[in-house]
């Protein structure tokens, strides 16, 4: 079979790692919020749960676009953020895990969206000291916007949570099906521990204490319990995908796959 | 925000008086509009930081608002191609992403243009690390509708029809407005 791969190789520098999980988590996401498109339950909340993907697509772009300029300054060959976002293949995606499972109901992208709003709330806060001038000046930017979709989040949280016997038992539902794939986030690797000793940015397994916090102050008022820990560790911070991250990626980079180079 | 920043958000034009030709440019900058609001100027929203000249080339540093924001790269076009027809060319953008915008550099008279043309202008933005977590429950500050200044409104949803707004409603005048965000 002739190979006709255009995928690229990127570097495996842990400084390029590490900025590839943040960029890669806030791209993911953001695609899956975007398929709320014209189906979310209200107009208010198609346009907001579209206007959260903008800002997070905004901060992919300048993270990836970062990670590429930092593959050449170690003397690697420069990705700008097209390349990276269109022309890598599954396994050099190091997004979460929880932003690539499927959007499923409502209750289920409102946890998801709370998950990892405040944890990227509490990320940007961190990355706003980063020895990196550009990573922090990125973060000044996206910790005001995080703090918007987390407020959002954390509102319809309260509102299901609170609300009805049947959003209660939707948003139960939803903590349970996610649960599992929160402990990835915050689990600790040689990525992070470069990142931290380098002053990149924290150690993640930093930010789960207070990101715990802050998730139970918000199912406590939504009268919703934090699930129990269990042993289920998902792997796609390291490049192992579930199954769902292949069909995000096919309709992201069909384009550049099909028209290789193309532009508007 | 450091104290540089305050100093920077107080006097965006500091280097305004450098030569005739910067002088010139920010008389033209004043009248090239948002594209998503297009009553105030990229001058009045507060994201036109500085304007030197380098060489033969006239640099504009421009901060964008919102990371996803689809306007700044028009933006950056009028910007270019204001200045270009006023004769001051070569024009060459340089984005500064730090101090990070912030709604408080909208300045007293971009406010009263947003208010006349109906978007509620923002509030304070405070500084960041003193922003209250708001979990729950939530009140929003009331606002002063744009048409008819009651304060009997109400938040429809937090988001609009752009980055920058959210969608209220005025319960006196039954009108809807648009609130520009404070970030």
């Amino acid at each position: 079979m002739p190979s006709t791969s255009s995928s690229i190789a990127v570097s495996s520098d842990p400084a390029v790692q590490y900025l590839l999980r943040i960029g890669d988590t806030c791209l993911i996401h953001a695609q899956r919020l975007g398929e709320w498109c014209g189906h979310a339950p209200i107009v208010e909340e198609d346009i907001a749960l579209t206007n959260m993907a903008l800002d997070l697509i905004g901060q992919a772009r300048a993270v990836l676009t970062r990670a590429g300029t930092l593959e050449a300054a170690l003397g690697g060959e420069p990705h700008d953020e097209d390349q990276l976002a269109f022309l890598r293949d599954e396994r050099d995606f190091r997004n979460c895990t929880i932003a690539e499972l499927p959007r499923g109901d409502f209750a289920s992208t409102t946890v998801r969206n709370l998950a990892l709003a405040v944890f990227f709330e509490l990320l940007w806060e961190r990355l706003a000291e980063s020895t990196d001038e550009e990573l922090a000046a990125i973060a000044g930017k996206a910790v005001k916007e995080s703090r918007y979709h987390r407020e959002h989040a954390a509102d319809w949280v309260v509102r299901l949570g609170d609300g009805t016997v049947e959003s209660a038992a939707r948003m139960r539902a939803a903590l349970d099906l996610l649960w599992p794939y929160v402990a990835e986030i915050f689990e600790a690797d040689a990525i992070d521990e470069a990142a931290a000793a380098g002053g990149l940015g924290p150690r993640w397994a930093d930010l789960q204490a207070p990101w715990r916090e802050r998730i139970g102050a918000v199912l406590a008022a939504a009268g919703l319990a934090m699930p129990a820990e269990r042993a289920f560790r998902s792997t796609g911070k390291t490049g192992r995908h579930s199954e769902h991250l292949g069909y995000v990626l096919a309709e992201m980079q069909f384009l550049q796959r099909a028209y290789p180079g193309g532009v508007w | 925000m450091s104290d540089e920043a305050r100093a920077v958000a107080r006097e965006p034009r500091a280097s305004q008086a450098t030569g005739a030709r910067c002088a010139r440019a920010w008389e033209v900058l004043a009248g090239v509009l948002d594209p998503e609001v297009p009553v105030v100027s990229v001058v009045d929203l507060g994201i036109v930081r500085d304007v030197v000249e380098e060489g033969d080339a006239l640099v504009v540093v421009v901060t964008p608002t919102y990371s996803g924001c689809p306007a700044t790269e028009a933006i950056e076009q009028s910007i270019v191609a204001a200045l270009a027809d006023a004769g001051l060319g070569p024009i060459r953008i340089r984005m500064q992403r730090a101090p990070a915008w912030t709604s408080d550099w909208i300045g007293a008279e971009g406010r009263e243009k947003l208010r006349a043309y109906g978007i509620a202008p923002p509030g304070p933005a405070g500084a960041a690390g003193e922003v209250t977590l708001r979990f729950v429950p939530r009140t929003v500050a009331p606002l002063a509708c744009p048409r008819c200044e009651s304060t009997n409104t109400e938040r429809l949803a937090a988001f609009g029809a752009t980055a920058c707004k959210a969608l209220w409603r005025c319960r006196a005048c039954g009108e809807p407005f648009e609130h520009f965000k404070p970030i």
